[in-house]
């Protein structure tokens, strides 16, 4: 039982239609274009649901076509879309689909049926999701977190149906996401190219690699959450249900527990902020050594941190759940095992400056951001620690610098090295360089006015500002000028709104009309941008598949006749 | 260049922000204040590295900047795979920094688990859009009760054959009134869904599950009138679901609360028919929702 | 090379020239991957299934639980699946396509008295939402009856092609298939 990595172009499906070619296409760099517009599209919906609430929270009472519904429903929709539709399947279908297997070097995924099925999964889950919004009562407005049993009585918004169509979609979700992770994590465990070794692996493919095992391992919990809440709703039975009061009258349902969800939830909600995080981490560190022109610093420590902060991150999912009710001697230890988690996470920290630290800094668009996800990173990081720090988030649970604090660290830092990495691999992908002056506005109204609109979030949270409201109404603690913050932090997040325009349009308009590419542009060593061919063709690597002899990382070494030597360049006699 | 000194701006402004804002935490008036310290503790830990790191970035994006010629020279990157040393040395230093921040954060928490002996209890209930509260009455002990109980007289759902509920006080949809200085252990009860017992001057706060009671505890130390907030997502209403709380000497206390009507004198002034469904409902469960609270 | 000395690897120092490894099949990794997804989900289940019951008492319940009695029915279909498994060993160790056809169809016997033993409970009221016993029974026995249907499908189409490699994986999946069964069995029986 036991295959050998021929150059055998056999298991490749070969497309002979358009159809085949584009649609029902098997070619991972297909797949991944489709999972990326798809998850881009719905995260435009999610995008401007943000908008809709900044709206009525800037300007109370100015849009009386915002009602309380309609406010709890922007919040739950635009929470859950941006979270699980758009983050974990662009970085992992998206980009994990693009770069795995250009950069172990395959010459495909090593199922891709069912690397297909796992996009149209995906896209089935995203029309039962949005249909969430046609059907009768909308869309579901319990919070993303959709806890029973609000989330299945009266008085949420779309308690009847928008609860049911988001939990079935969540469920095909999982389904295709578990099509998807098995397919990474088996493709880099078993299709490397001769010579890709584990630490030969740039650190992309391990971020991407670790947040796919750690998928597979929580979205279960999910799944399993999903389903024992449809089974409540819709065959009356009682996990989570306990004896309650609805529209004045008893449930027949008894003795079911609703922290019981709580668990399952956090048990994948964890993980998923590192599901987002790590990928994104891996990314961020090829960026930033690409561009600084020097090796990532302390490689191997940072292999050892994305595994260590992957492991840890299922020993910590009741930090979430400080002031939920459950046992309070829980608190001790989430409180310690969160802290700890933020170690290996500080070190990656490190070793980012430290890579710019004595380096050649080129400062392009893709830089840029992966410059401000540091920034933002920190910033969030930062915050983390005072919610992970049990007593300290008492008074914090569940206020704005909840909201300021994942936004920052989960929301913001990600989406920036989104931005970076399409700019990064943009010429590669498509073959055609994007214009630097709208990368360059794009980058400074982005990066600037999200830290305006999440700085003082923070501040409101620690004046006590709870999340969630529709209005802050009368309330003796909240003085005028916070009203005055939220018509600010509105107008910044509108402007950074129509800013992703300029994005947009660049991408767009570049398709046809940018320069042609280099297909190096950047002088980038690792395996993806050696490719014959680009964009890269079907199969990826033409007749033979590449060798490695080095790790992705060879920039600037003492004695190369070029700063960067690939990753299929032979040692000489020197070692060099 | 610019995004060096972007970064050195942002680090700069963000400290100003913090001296300069009006938003800060409200003035404490309990005992809480073991809280405001580890969150001060942490605040300094964190925006030590916040200015040193940044500071740090920015100062590397000019040193190190591409320069295509630098005095002749042509700049280039250093190449160094790893510096075992350094990386031993931030490790334990950050471990320092956290250790440094969770000891504070876990006292106060060891305080916020163990309620004092001589706390009494009082009993918020939480309903979609709404807060009630119960006081143990004269033995000291709250009667049992549970949503199953719940009838239009008898909002709170207190079991009308618990000997110890007779004389509780029942304060459905008013205000809260605790005396300063006493140490009070709040019980929560949820009759519907989530909610989260609020009170920002306070700090302290706990969510309210149905099925379950939760609990804190606090010792009120300012008088005065604060707002009751639900902080957890219970519906349309949620950010509507309001209530006072108010803080007053012990004379003050005690004169209210001899003008409250106990669950005693609901049942006596019930007319038969509301008096049946009550025992009807009580008779109906086999088991208590909820044992009389001590 | 253990993982450990892989995960220490100094890669950019000049290693080894490249060669090319032996692998586990591609087929055999992703099965293997499976099993940890399945895993979990069946492990979170039973977790939940303990903490519903009331093992742990601060969550305020625990009164409603009222067990399932165990019918023989539920011992003769454990026989069922244990038998399908020996089966598909045979196949798997002696390359026989028959005893495998007999593992498949044993499997399909097994999901028969399953829904046999479904049809028991109605009839004797123990009904999806009377109580939540019931309704974890049902729903652990539902899923893991998904993958026998699941592993059913797969098993027809490696007997189509007669491709001994993935006969040999099914192997693989019924016999962890009836490891998580024997748990769920073992703790429906002592609840």
């Amino acid at each position: 039982m036991a295959t050998t990595l021929a150059d055998d172009l056999r298991p490749l499906h070969h497309p002979h239609s358009w159809v085949t070619r584009y649609v029902w296409s098997q070619d991972h760099k297909v797949i991944a274009i489709q999972y990326s517009c798809t998850a881009i599209g719905i995260g435009l919906v999610a995008l401007v649901l943000s908008a809709l609430m900044r709206l009525q929270l800037g300007f109370p009472g100015a849009f009386p076509a915002i009602q309380p519904d309609n406010y709890l429903q922007f919040v739950s929709m635009h929470g859950m879309i941006m979270v699980v539709y758009l983050l974990t399947a662009l970085l992992l279908g998206g980009f994990g689909n693009y770069l795995i297997p250009l950069m172990i070097g395959a010459r495909d995924m090593v199922f891709p049926f069912v690397n297909m099925l796992s996009y149209w999964f995906y896209l089935l889950s995203v029309i039962v999701l949005v249909a969430g919004f046609f059907v009768p009562g909308g869309p579901t407005g319990a919070g993303w977190t959709l806890y029973p049993p609000q989330a299945i009585s009266e008085g949420t918004p779309g308690h009847q149906w928008g609860i049911v169509t988001m939990l079935v979609s969540l469920a095909i979700f999982v389904a295709a996401f578990t099509m998807g992770g098995l397919n990474y994590v088996t493709t880099v465990l078993q299709a490397r190219t001769k010579g890709m070794t584990l630490m030969r692996m740039p650190l992309s493919v391990w971020g991407i690699f670790t947040a796919s095992v750690m998928g597979l391992l929580a979205f279960p919990a999910l799944f399993v959450a999903a389903i024992m809440m449809l089974f409540d709703h819709l065959a009356g039975t009682s996990f989570f249900m306990p004896t309650m009061q609805s529209m004045g009258a008893i449930t027949p349902t008894e003795g079911g527990s609703p922290l019981l969800f709580q668990h399952l939830f956090w048990f994948f909600g964890h993980p998923e902020v590192y599901i987002v995080a790590l990928p994104a981490f891996g990314i961020v560190s090829d960026l930033i050594s690409v561009h600084a022109r020097r090796n990532i610093f302390g490689y191997r420590m940072m292999v050892w941190a994305i595994v260590i902060i992957g492991a840890l991150s299922f020993l910590v999912w009741a930090h979430h759940m400080y002031v939920s009710g459950m046992n309070p001697y829980f608190g001790f230890f989430f409180a310690t095992s969160t802290l700890i988690i933020a170690i290996p996470t500080a070190i990656k920290v490190y070793n980012w400056l430290l890579t710019l630290w004595r380096g050649d800094i080129h400062l392009r668009v893709p830089m840029l951001f992966a410059i401000a996800f540091i920034f933002t990173f920190i910033h969030g990081g930062l915050s983390g620690l005072f919610l992970g720090n049990v007593s300290v988030d008492v008074p914090l649970s569940d206020t704005f610098f909840v909201v300021a604090h994942f936004h920052m660290v989960m929301g913001v830092s990600p989406v920036l090295v989104i931005f970076g990495a399409i700019y990064h691999w943009y010429p590669k992908i498509f073959g055609r360089m994007w214009n630097d002056t709208l990368g360059k506005v794009h980058f400074w109204i982005t990066f600037l006015g999200v830290y305006a609109i999440f700085l003082p979030m923070h501040y409101l949270g620690i004046l006590g500002v709870p999340r969630r409201y529709y209005a802050l109404g009368e309330t003796a603690f909240i003085p005028q000028s916070v009203h005055l913050a939220n018509a600010w932090i509105s107008v910044a997040a509108l402007i950074v709104f129509c800013a992703q325009g300029l994005f947009f349009f660049n991408m767009i308009w570049s398709l046809f009309r940018g320069p042609r590419a280099d297909p190096n542009p950047w002088g980038a060593a690792s395996l993806e941008w050696q490719t014959p061919d680009t964009p890269p063709a079907h199969g990826n690597w033409g007749a033979k598949l590449p060798v490695v002899y080095r790790w992705a990382y060879d920039y600037s070494v003492p004695g190369a006749a070029r700063d960067f030597i690939p990753q299929t360049e032979p040692r000489t006699e020197l070692g060099a | 260049m610019p995004v060096a000194v972007a970064i050195a701006m942002l680090v700069v402004g963000s400290v100003a922000f913090h001296l300069f804002s009006p938003w800060w935490r409200t003035p404490i008036a309990s005992n809480w204040g073991s809280i405001d310290s580890a969150l001060d503790v942490t605040l300094w830990i964190c925006a030590a590295a916040f200015v040193g790191l940044n500071l740090f970035l920015a100062w590397t994006l000019v040193k190190y900047r591409h320069r295509p010629e630098y005095r002749g020279l042509r700049h280039k990157a250093h190449y160094e795979p790893e510096n075992a040393s350094l990386e031993k040395r931030l490790t334990f230093w950050t471990a320092i920094g956290i250790a440094g921040m969770l000891a504070p954060g876990l006292a106060a928490w060891g305080k916020y688990v163990s309620v004092p002996h001589e706390a009494t209890v009082i009993e918020a209930v939480g309903q979609q859009w709404q807060w009630s509260f119960r006081y143990p009455g004269p033995d000291g002990v709250l009667g049992a009760a549970g949503v199953k109980f719940v009838t239009q007289d008898n909002g709170l759902g207190l079991d009308p054959l618990d000997p110890y509920g007779r004389d509780d006080i029942v304060v459905e949809s008013g205000d809260l009134h605790l005396p300063i200085g006493k140490s009070v252990k709040i019980v929560l009860r949820s009759k519907d869904v989530l909610h989260d017992f609020y009170v920002p001057e306070f700090r302290a706060k706990m969510d309210l599950v149905p099925g379950i009671v939760t609990y804190f505890w606090l010792t009120p130390t300012k008088t005065g009138t604060f707002d009751i907030l639900c902080a957890e997502l219970c519906g349309t209403g949620h950010h509507a679901m309001r209530g006072k709380v108010v803080v007053e000497d012990p004379k003050a206390f005690a004169r209210w609360q001899a003008q409250q009507t106990s669950f005693g004198q609901i049942l006596a002034e019930a007319p038969p028919a509301a008096m049946s469904i009550l025992i009807i409902k009580a008779n109906a469960c086999s088991t208590p929702a909820s044992w009389s609270i001590r | 090379m253990t993982i450990l000395a892989r995960l220490t690897e100094k890669s950019w120092e000049p290693g080894p020239p490249p060669v090319e490894r032996e692998r586990p099949s591609a087929g055999t990794v992703g099965t293997l991957a499976y099993f940890g997804v399945a895993m979990v989900m069946f492990s979170l289940l039973v977790a939940a299934y303990l903490m519903r019951m009331g093992l742990h008492g601060a969550m305020g319940h625990g009164s409603d639980w009222k067990s399932m009695p165990d019918p023989p029915l539920l011992w003769i279909n454990t026989l069922l699946l244990a038998a399908s498994s020996v089966a598909w060993e045979m196949a798997r160790r002696e390359r026989m396509a028959r005893a495998a056809t007999a593992g498949a169809a044993l499997g399909g016997l097994f999901l028969m008295g399953q829904l046999l033993l479904w049809r028991h409970y109605q009839a004797t009221g123990y009904t999806l939402s009377a109580n939540p016993a019931n309704a974890f029974f049902y729903l652990l026995t539902a899923l893991h009856g998904l993958h026998i249907v699941g592993g059913l499908f797969a098993a027809g189409r490696a007997l189509a092609a007669a491709n001994m490699r993935n006969i040999a994986l099914c192997a693989l999946y019924w016999h962890f298939l009836l490891i998580i069964w024997l748990v769920l069995a073992a703790l429906l029986l002592s609840t």
